[in-house]
């Protein structure tokens, strides 16, 4: 079967101890994560979590049926990337070797629609949304001059259209 | 009221009338408070917290109600941590409390502090750490629904010290709502309908039936569903009394030592109707090949297990008991059956009729079958874990439900002792036997200390071949016979173990001993211990190489069956 990118919306009692309960069982049953991002939601007491993991479908079915089983979750369900809006924040902290080079990564930026954060005479911040795809090709774009740290915030994702990640249904 | 009387009230509204615990520092006020409950409540003082954590989960199994074990923080959490496994890997319902700092204090390596949610976290269905006292009783009402519903696991419950002594207002909820935790019961009548299409297709069809038969009652549903379909039944350790072994349709374990009649049917059946079993590679044994000349229908409450292992044709979510009626229901239609594989089955099973030599040394078989002459119906045996516990599963014919209770996914040594205790404070009208090895009762023999001050009458039978014997086998078969670390050398002597807890026994070395010996420990008012001094080195056979294909299984008492199987 197939390896690819899935990502999983979580919804989760906001309890102490939740994030290492379902981080905890990808751990030990073997699933690789790539990103998790968590945060609240429209409703009081309940946290949704973000995962993207890497896995065959057998996989993914495995991952769905025991995070499930979790009794702090409250409901899981896949996000297809044609289904679902997937965006990723980044900051990339580049060196600045030269007057030439800097007017290089002002183009580059521009044309990735990367917000320069921070300017100084040796480095800039250069911020940049988008899908994660996007970020690496930036990231490899701009890897020529120098960079000096990433931080990136993993990707968060809704499902497009009316269908909502909830409770109810 | 107190916290300490929260806690223990809402056990009492909950059904619980015996813990098995340990004191300790942060649980002296909860001790405390049972000397206000007594005669409603009992506690029975194990040597070892670990004993506590098997007792209640042998109650638990025994009985269907959680069983509850209680400790102190740090150490004595952390002992309960195998019987926590134990339960956890064979889906019983266990409450485990365990003592905590006082809340003020966590997180600060205070005195016998340990993480017990963190190190719990992978073997319990849940946990809850409770700050408040305003908390417990809804903590604890839902500590039981989580612990019984579904498919049912142990539930660890950590107990700061300050909300034990602080008072609350708050009464006991007549019932607890937990929303993120709805398991489904009911099967799909369009999955049930399905599988009556499959079964009446079906010319070879086979039950393997699990522990999730037991745990759902449905022994007597299963049986039906055999009878009405001829089909023969084979199970799982954990599955073992969900029919009637004495049933002609009966064919015992299958597996790694399953019994070849048995492992001869799933591999020439057409139809694999798999009840709440999860397909551990002690069943399977080499995954890829197993199952694949045949259907499989996997009914499971545990939608998680359906497909984990095995691929699944048909699969239904539903508890056992639910689905076998419904199953039963949509099979109403009397279908004319072609009985030529029953009758094969049939003239299988006289083959396997296997017998043992009457030597001078004692076969653990042997110790087996004396031990059925005594056995009444009810009586229930607890096993430890190794050779002498898979002699059990071959040989002793279990004929209800929730009365053989082993250690079956963890293979936990130690079991037996600390099991039957608990299983005999459930059912103390019954005999308790603890088929036990030398190995695993030593694991936890300072029980014996427990069953005198508590006056807990158990049986334990050592079967004593002075080696750690599952291992020395697989020394024997897959390591040219080189032992290292399995000698248990001279052994202490049993029956002065027992008379220095003020306990008696005997140690048997002969076949004609063997049925003075049970009648004495009958007779005996007290636990009395038969030590048996078998062959050494003896094999449970037959034996599917780990991870090998059925067919590889070798050894045991049908010559060659597979022939039978070839012939049409």
């Amino acid at each position: 079967m197939k390896t690819q990118r899935h990502i999983l919306g979580i919804l989760v009692e906001d309890q102490p101890g939740v994030m290492a309960r379902v981080s905890g069982l990808f751990a030990r049953r073997g699933f690789n994560i790539n990103t998790i991002t968590v945060g609240s939601t429209r409703d009081a007491g309940i946290s949704k979590m973000i995962f993207s993991i890497n896995g065959d479908d057998k996989l993914l079915e495995q991952v769905v049926k025991q995070v499930n089983k979790l009794v702090s979750v409250i409901k899981i369900s896949e996000l297809k990337p044609s289904d679902s809006i997937i965006k990723e924040i980044a900051l990339i902290k580049i060196s600045i070797p030269s007057e030439n080079a800097k007017f290089d990564i002002i183009k580059c930026s521009e044309i990735y629609k990367a917000k320069i954060s921070d300017l100084t005479h040796k480095s800039a911040i250069l911020q940049l949304h988008g899908e994660p795809e996007k970020i690496d090709a930036f990231i490899h774009l701009v890897k020529r001059y120098g960079i000096k740290e990433v931080s990136r915030t993993g990707v968060t994702a809704m499902s497009r259209g009316i269908c909502v990640l909830n409770n109810k249904n | 009221m107190k916290g300490t009387e929260a806690i223990i009230e809402t056990m009492l509204k909950s059904g619980t009338d015996t813990t098995f615990g340990y004191p300790g520092g942060s649980v002296i006020p909860l001790f405390d408070e049972y000397l206000e409950y007594e005669g409603k409540i009992r506690n029975i003082l194990v040597r070892h917290e670990q004993a506590a954590a098997h007792a209640a989960d042998a109650y638990a199994r025994v009985t269907g109600k959680p069983g509850v074990c209680i400790a102190t923080s740090g150490p004595g959490s952390t002992n309960l941590v195998t019987g926590i496994m134990t339960a956890y890997m064979d889906s019983s319902p266990l409450i485990a409390f365990g003592g905590q700092v006082a809340v003020d204090l966590l997180g600060n390596d205070a005195f016998q502090e340990a993480d017990m949610l963190g190190i719990t976290m992978p073997i319990t269905k849940h946990s809850f750490q409770i700050r408040n006292a305003d908390e417990i009783s809804e903590t604890i009402l839902k500590a039981y629904k989580i612990a019984t519903g579904g498919r049912p696991g142990p539930v660890y419950i950590d107990l700061p010290k300050d909300p034990q002594i602080q008072e609350t207002h708050k009464s006991i909820p007549k019932d607890v709502h937990i929303e993120s935790y709805q398991p489904k019961t009911h099967p799909h009548t369009h999955q049930i309908n399905k599988a009556a299409q499959m079964i009446m297709n079906a010319q070879r069809p086979i039950i393997v039936a699990g522990g999730g038969v037991v745990l759902a009652n449905s022994a007597e549903e299963l049986t039906s569903l055999a009878h009405f379909l001829k089909a023969p039944v084979t199970t799982t350790l954990m599955g073992k009394g969900s029919i009637d072994e004495s049933d002609p349709l009966s064919l015992g374990m299958l597996g790694m030592h399953g019994r070849k009649i048995a492992n001869y049917a799933v591999l020439n059946c057409d139809l694999m109707i798999a009840i709440g079993c999860r397909f551990s590679d002690r069943i399977t044994g080499n995954l890829e090949s197993f199952a694949d000349n045949c259907k499989v229908i996997h009914i499971d409450i545990d939608p998680a297990e359906i497909g984990k292992n095995v691929s699944v044709d048909l699969p239904i979510v539903g508890d056992a008991k639910l689905s076998l009626l419904a199953l039963l229901k949509a099979l109403t239609e009397n279908i004319a059956k072609d009985t030529s594989w029953y009758e094969r089955i049939r003239e299988l099973q006289k083959e396997c009729n296997c017998d043992y030599n009457e030597k001078a040394k004692i076969n653990p078989r042997k110790v087996l079958d004396e031990v059925l002459k005594v056995k009444k119906e009810n009586d229930i045996i607890a096993t430890g874990v190794g050779q002498h516990q898979m002699f059990s599963a071959h040989f002793l014919k279990i004929n209800k439900p929730r009365t053989f209770i082993s250690s079956g996914g963890a293979g936990t040594m130690g079991f037996g002792l600390p099991a039957s205790i608990g299983a005999k404070t459930a059912r103390p009208n019954v005999n308790v036997f603890d088929i036990d090895g030398d190995g695993s009762f030593q694991m936890n023999s300072q029980e014996l200390a427990t069953c005198a001050e508590e006056n807990i009458k158990v049986n334990p039978i050592i079967i004593s071949n002075h080696y750690l014997g599952m291992v020395r086998q697989w020394l024997e078969i897959y390591f040219g016979k080189r032992y290292s670390q399995v000698s248990l050398g001279k052994n202490p002597d049993f029956v002065k173990l027992a008379q220095a807890y003020g306990l008696d026994g005997t140690s048997v070395t002969k076949p004609d001993e063997l049925k003075d010996a049970l009648q004495n420990q009958q007779k005996s008012k007290d636990t009395y211990i038969i030590n048996v001094e078998v062959e050494q080195e003896s094999n449970i056979l037959p034996m599917l190489p780990p991870g090998g294909h059925i067919k590889e299984a070798f050894g045991g008492c049908m010559v060659a069956p597979g022939c039978f199987f070839n012939k049409r």
